[in-house]
């Protein structure tokens, strides 16, 4: 077995031309090796080293470039992300432990493609794009493009995920992640649900967009949900029609941590709280992040 | 400067530069115990679940059952023998001694490396903060709350 430490990106892109698969923090990769679930490649370029991987900038549109490599733990506690993509630090800030956080990155999350990843949800709703380099060129695919089963996902075996490519947000809009946990330290979703919500002058829901964690083959996008131009304007119908929604679409299988009929349930549950927490956002109210902390889900500390 | 490992590499542990030749397969639990000799932390559920195994790398806490050893090349690793000073005890883990935060002692090691990461970056926890420092360190004697209360106690004192 061989390990190429990467300093560059072309360097990466050559390995991963060259057969080598990517590391960053390896929290699924050795798991998952360890598991049976797959052996360690042969070769592998460690790309966690690779500076213009673990940046955030501000995009001329009003919108955010996020690296692959950044942790998240820096999402967590990023101020930027945190006030506009709340869904998204809400999320990064359940990830496993104070540990994982720390080796864990938003391309490995992305990459890994598990239907229960928390920060997929979240990047759903807020219109996100991939961005996917090789030594041959670049392509930018939305989420939903980019998973395409229990992790898989469209990029080719030479393509490396660089960025994540974050829209502008309109004013009046909160977003945020909640899902359903029975500890509050290294859980994996029972089942999650994001919501960004824009509201009008008046109070009114404006857009909704509402994404689905661990009760699918993929994250899914609840659809049917309206927005401008719909008959439901209040933020409680809008919570209503979200829960009644989201348990309907959700396909969700039994597994050790839920039965079918309980996350079935809990994805309408969390699918409304996800909504009426990021209408409280979007209405000026701050909450803290992770916001699954303020509204009480999860075991008691 | 990209670099290429096949099977030598060097470790600094504690600030001592270990060469070790090893399959960059094994991860850093198993080089630090077993070719290095610091068996100070701990394998427990070797799945990242349990936190027996946590040391810093650069400062920040890492699962070692869940890293590769050759990913840690070119950075400082940390582990329970390097803490104290001389022949002092570090004041985390003497407060977990007169807190009573101590009984099997196996978790402890980890507790300490997290502890520590924590109070690096938040020097005035609350009892959340503490709480969410060793969200991924499990014990199964103590229920928590000495752990808790040594870590507290650190927290006011003065440290190295």
């Amino acid at each position: 077995m061989s390990l190429l430490i990467a300093s560059t990106l072309d360097d990466a892109l050559a390995a991963l031309a060259a057969g080598a698969r990517p590391i960053a923090g390896g929290s699924d990769l050795v798991v998952g090796a360890r598991h049976g679930k797959a052996p360690l490649p042969t070769s592998l370029v460690a790309i966690d080293r690779i500076e213009s991987l673990r940046t955030i900038v501000g995009s001329a549109d009003g919108g955010l470039v996020i690296g692959s490599g950044v942790s998240h733990h820096t999402i967590e506690i990023d101020p930027t992300i945190g006030a506009g993509w709340s869904a998204l630090a809400d999320a990064s800030a359940l990830v496993g432990s104070p540990a994982t956080r720390h080796v864990g990155t938003l391309g490995g999350n992305v990459m890994n493609g598990s239907p229960a990843m928390d920060t997929g949800a979240p990047l759903v709703v807020f219109g996100a794009e991939a961005e996917l380099v090789s030594v041959g060129g670049s392509r930018r695919v939305d989420m939903a493009s980019l998973w395409v089963g229990p992790g898989r996902t469209s990029a080719t075996a030479d393509e490396l995920c660089v960025a994540i490519h974050l829209p502008a947000r309109a004013g009046r809009s909160g977003s945020a992640y909640v899902r359903l946990e029975y500890r509050r330290a290294m859980e994996i979703a029972v089942v999650g649900a994001a919501a960004s919500v824009t509201l009008s002058a008046d109070g009114a829901v404006e857009s909704v967009r509402v994404a689905l964690t661990a009760v699918a083959a993929t994250i899914i996008e609840v659809t049917g949900l309206g927005g401008s131009g719909g008959s439901r304007t209040s933020v409680a119908e809008v919570a209503a029609a979200a829960e009644s929604a989201a348990a309907s679409q959700a396909t969700p299988i039994s597994d050790l941590r839920a039965s079918d009929r309980y996350r079935r349930h809990c994805i309408g549950v969390m699918a409304r709280r996800a909504v009426e927490a990021a209408a409280r956002r979007a209405a000026g109210e701050t909450i803290a992040i992770p916001v699954n902390r303020a509204l009480g889900i999860g075991a008691a500390s | 400067m990209s670099e290429s490992i096949d099977r030598d590499l060097t470790l600094s542990v504690n600030g001592i530069a270990y060469p070790v030749s090893v399959d960059t397969g094994r991860n850093l639990l198993s080089v630090l115990r077993t070719e290095i000799g610091l068996t100070g932390t701990k394998e427990g559920c070797d799945d990242c679940e349990c936190g027996a195994c946590m040391v810093l790398l650069d400062g920040q806490p890492v699962n070692s059952c869940s890293y590769l050893a050759a990913q840690a090349v070119g950075r400082e690793i940390t582990t329970i023998e390097g803490v104290m000073d001389g022949q002092q005890l570090h004041p985390l883990q003497r407060n977990l001694l007169e807190e009573g935060g101590v009984q099997c002692g196996f978790c402890t090691p980890g507790m300490i490396m997290s502890a520590t990461a924590l109070l690096a970056r938040t020097p005035s926890p609350t009892d959340e903060d503490i709480r969410i420092g060793l969200s991924g360190n499990l014990c199964r004697c103590t229920g928590y709350a000495k752990i808790i209360a040594a870590v507290r106690r650190t927290a006011g004192e003065p440290r190295p």
